[in-house]
């Protein structure tokens, strides 16, 4: 079942056209890559998606309803989760802290009911506290729940940025570079992750990569964006192949059989 | 509105542009609301004050010296309050606009008193021609406001230094990389700034032949409310922005005769909420995305 | 159970210090001098909430002040209501609130899609608006204001109100929607992504900090029984500014504890009126310019912090660099 799609979307900054004519769509439980050089408009695209920016023009189908327009939180509401190319995590918060407020749209009690510290309240804050562990536990990162997020090492602030998408509860994850700035290990284990991750949450997942050994190893169709406009779209043996992939990454001195780093 | 508050109002307005064109001038260059800016106006009319019933001097060396003491004023402010906060969070930064606000108002009183003093008019003569009169005074702040205006375009679009105060304002980081002294930039700009503000004070002192330690305030308010009117960031929205509050303000007074007078400081307040509601960028400012 | 015994305690301690009061053992104008460190313990946890914990930058507190305070002497002033004083006290502190609240959501709901700078100067413009309304309505004497007031409030009063608008604020912030206003403080963008309505909680801390801080106008005007537009101007809004940032942005022990500080500085600085200002100013720019994360940061004392090494309390994290 589709529950992703756009029509004619695009998105145009004064006179300059960031993303044109973009179209794609995603079945359930479906693992997609989104590529293409710098600057070619993908997190325009997410961005789009998650409303963050609004469309000039087209169309955005999500579970049969029409997400043109609406604000960020009631998309997310909705059932998109995303991750952000520079990670926006809270950093002056606590690791846990930064799970909980994701949980916060399903919050049942009420500012009442959190001022007189009810027991509405004691229980669902006990709920929340015992599901925003578990979901660390998932991610390595329980042990350090009262870490400041700043505090943390690079590759797990990644973890908890997604950790923190997950406990939004979404139907669609958007993952915008996760394995930015990685090693080759923890690209591994990444990759391992997201797929684990499809898996286990039941979700679907879109993400951003220049890493092309994370990209043609995990994702099962790939949409190729250059200029703001899609070029190519198919599975990774059919992009590896295609000229104009090849053409759109070496105009970059880059090859996409290699890892572009 | 008749001929005559439409004089008064223009007059009225090339003061605030004045001042205006400092704030939208600093805001431009380092984002910050420079809140002791109608400080140095109030200290700008002072020092002019003091160098006619002290030094004896006339009004136009007056003028210029209460310009150049406000120029070096400014410049210090900067270097000592704002340069050390360049990377601070903003509040950080207004807080301490702040403080040196009312420092200067608070110190202008301990040492001077809070009495007005009366500022010496030169003799004022009066034009009078189809039912409107207009004052030398009037001229000689519109005139003055002018040439000023006149002088500060030609110093932003025609000279290097203008130019650097322009890539400043547009990217920090990239103009140091392409060898502008910053600092320096920063330090200009400010003196400017402060110079303008300083001759608005003098005039006006002249006009209303009163100072006093409160005087910046309101004036000071207004003048930002202008240059947010026109467009923060814009020379050329301040001076309209400037030209509009003073004129608006001219008109709320005179409807009815008066009747509503003591409206009138809030007239600029509320051109403000619906400027900031409508068009919060002002009619010639650019608006600037984050990226996310 | 240890924070019901502490809470116990501190009222305690309150009706204490009133009884001193009322056998003059304290002397009755420092009953009024503590009377008002407990009013600005109200003004400054208020502002906090919107300031420190929502992020959002409000330069019209005063406005609220203003409104609360009017509102309140109108109803005990203008109104002859058939009920004992305790009652009628209690109906215009929450006339007053409510008033401002309204005022709050109204202002709220247009200025809070402006950012930093802009939302500032907003709400002082918000705030003089108010003060020039006051000062051309008749009904409330215009420029020469209301008197004749009647003393409705002391000491216990004060602090009890204090004491109960503190713990709601305490207790909301730690709730998921006080989490929610933290996030907004934190990162916008991030926390809308995350689900959370920020158009509504920024709302809801401007509506419920310009409700208390209308509470806090209540009692000044049932204490100095004199209400001028004059004494409602930014430098008020400044002044409560002040207090939250010494105390540091977003930390209520900190607001208290400058509350209290700056309410004693200003009695000691009492004959000395301009060199207080100066003072005043010269410490907010030292403030910035030295230490901008005031005296807590973002730390807050609780009693898992005075008593054992280990913060066992989720933290809000440490001081901003």
């Amino acid at each position: 079942m589709t529950i992703l799609k756009t029509t004619n979307l695009g998105r145009s900054f004064g006179g300059l056209k960031a993303v044109d004519k973009f179209e794609i769509y995603l079945d359930e439980r479906e693992l997609v890559g989104l590529i293409g050089p710098n600057g070619a408009g993908k997190t325009t695209a997410f961005n789009m998606l998650t409303g963050v920016y609004v469309p000039s023009y087209g169309e955005i189908q999500f579970c049969g309803e029409s997400i043109v327009g609406k604000k960020p939180y009631e998309i997310t509401q909705k059932g998109i989760g995303r991750t952000f190319q520079n990670i926006r995590l809270f950093k002056d918060l606590s690791v846990i802290d930064n799970v909980k407020i994701a949980y916060h749209q399903n919050v049942k009690y009420g500012v009442f009911s959190g001022i007189i510290k009810s027991k509405k309240y004691k229980i669902e804050e006990e709920e929340i506290t015992n599901k925003s562990l578990e979901l660390l536990s998932i991610f390595g990162l329980d042990t350090k729940h009262n870490e400041l997020a700043r505090n943390l090492p690079y590759g797990e602030q990644r973890r908890l940025e997604i950790a923190r998408a997950l406990a939004t509860k979404p139907k669609l994850l958007l993952l915008d570079e996760p394995a930015a700035g990685m090693n080759p290990q923890e690209t591994h284990k990444l990759m391992e992750l997201i797929r684990w991750i499809r898996d286990k949450f039941d979700i679907t997942i879109l993400l951003i990569e220049h890493d092309m050994s994370l990209v043609m190893n995990v994702c099962e169709r790939i949409y190729v964006l250059d200029y703001g406009k899609i070029i190519a779209h198919g599975n990774p043996e059919e992009i590896k192949t295609n000229p104009k992939v090849i053409e759109a990454y070496l105009g970059e001195e880059v090859s996409p059989n290699v890892k572009s780093k | 509105m008749d001929f005559q508050q439409l004089i008064n109002g223009i007059s009225l307005g090339s003061v605030y542009a004045l001042i205006a064109l400092g704030y939208t001038m600093v805001y431009g260059i380092i984002r910050l609301i420079n809140f002791a800016h109608g400080e140095v106006y109030m200290l700008g009319a002072f020092i002019g004050f003091y160098a006619i019933t002290g030094l004896g001097l006339s009004f136009f060396p007056a003028l210029i010296i209460a310009m150049a003491v406000c120029a070096l004023l400014g410049v210090s402010i900067e270097r000592l309050a704002y340069k050390p906060l360049r990377n601070a969070p903003r509040v950080a930064a207004l807080m301490t606009a702040v403080g040196l606000s009312l420092l200067f108002q608070n110190v202008t009183i301990y040492f001077l008193g809070a009495k007005p003093k009366s500022f010496p008019r030169s003799n004022v003569i009066t034009w009078d021609f189809m039912n409107v009169s207009i004052r030398s005074n009037q001229v000689l702040i519109l005139g003055t406001a002018l040439v000023l205006m006149v002088l500060l375009r030609f110093i932003v679009q025609k000279t290097k230094m203008g130019k650097a105060m322009r890539a400043v304002s547009f990217d920090r980081d990239a103009a140091m990389l392409m060898g502008i002294n910053v600092d320096n930039t920063i330090s200009f700009t400010f003196a400017i700034g402060s110079a303008l503000a300083a001759a608005g004070g003098v005039l006006v002192g002249q006009y209303y032949g009163m100072i006093q330690p409160f005087m910046g305030m309101l004036p000071g308010l207004k003048a930002f409310v202008a240059a947010v009117l026109g467009g923060i960031g814009s020379i050329p929205g301040a001076m309209i922005g400037g030209m509009i509050l003073g004129v608006a303000e001219a008109g709320v007074s005179a409807i009815r005769g008066g009747q509503f007078s003591t409206y009138r400081d809030a007239v600029s307040f509320a051109i403000l909420i619906i400027i900031l509601i409508v068009k919060p960028t002002g009619i010639l400012g650019k608006n600037v995305r984050e990226k996310v | 159970m240890k924070k019901l015994y502490v809470t116990i305690g501190v009222v305690l301690f309150g009706i204490f210090i009133q009884i001193l009061i009322w056998n003059n053992i304290i002397n009755p104008y420092y009953g009024i001098v503590l009377t008002t460190m407990a009013m600005f313990v109200i003004l400054s946890t208020s502002l906090n909430l919107i300031n420190g914990v929502t992020g959002q930058f409000s330069l019209g507190h005063a406005g609220f002040v203003a409104i609360g305070a009017y509102f309140s002497a109108i109803v005990t002033t203008r109104m002859s209501l058939p009920f004992p004083t305790f009652v009628i006290f209690i109906i215009a502190l929450l006339v007053g609130g409510i008033a401002a609240a309204i005022a709050g959501f109204l202002i709220g709901l247009p200025t809070l899609r402006l950012k930093g700078d802009y939302l500032a100067i907003a709400t002082l413009g918000f705030g003089e608006i108010i003060r020039v309304l006051f000062l051309n309505w008749e009904y409330v004497g215009s420029a020469s204001g209301m008197w004749g007031i009647p003393k409705y409030v002391n000491f216990l009063w004060a602090y009890v109100l204090a004491i109960i608008i503190v713990l709601i604020i305490v207790n909301f912030i730690n709730s998921s929607h006080g989490r929610a206003c933290i996030s907004i403080r934190e990162d916008e963008i991030a926390a809308e992504t995350m689900g959370v309505n920020i158009t509504k909680y920024k709302v809801m801390a401007f509506t419920f900090g310009a409700f208390f801080a209308g509470i806090a106008g209540g009692i000044y005007a049932h204490l100095i029984q004199i209400l001028h537009p004059q004494n409602f101007t930014f430098m008020l809004s400044v002044q409560i500014l002040l207090m939250v940032v010494l105390g540091g942005l977003g930390s209520m022990s900190g607001s208290i504890a400058a509350a209290i500080l700056l309410t004693l500085i200003a009695e000691v600085l009492r004959g000395f009126a301009e060199l207080q200002m100066i003072i005043y100013s010269l410490m907010l720019i030292g403030l910035m310019l030295f230490r901008p994360q005031g005296l807590f940061g973002r730390k807050e004392i609780s009693l898992n912090n005075l008593f054992s090494k280990n913060s066992g309390s989720i933290s809000f994290g440490s001081p901003k660099k």
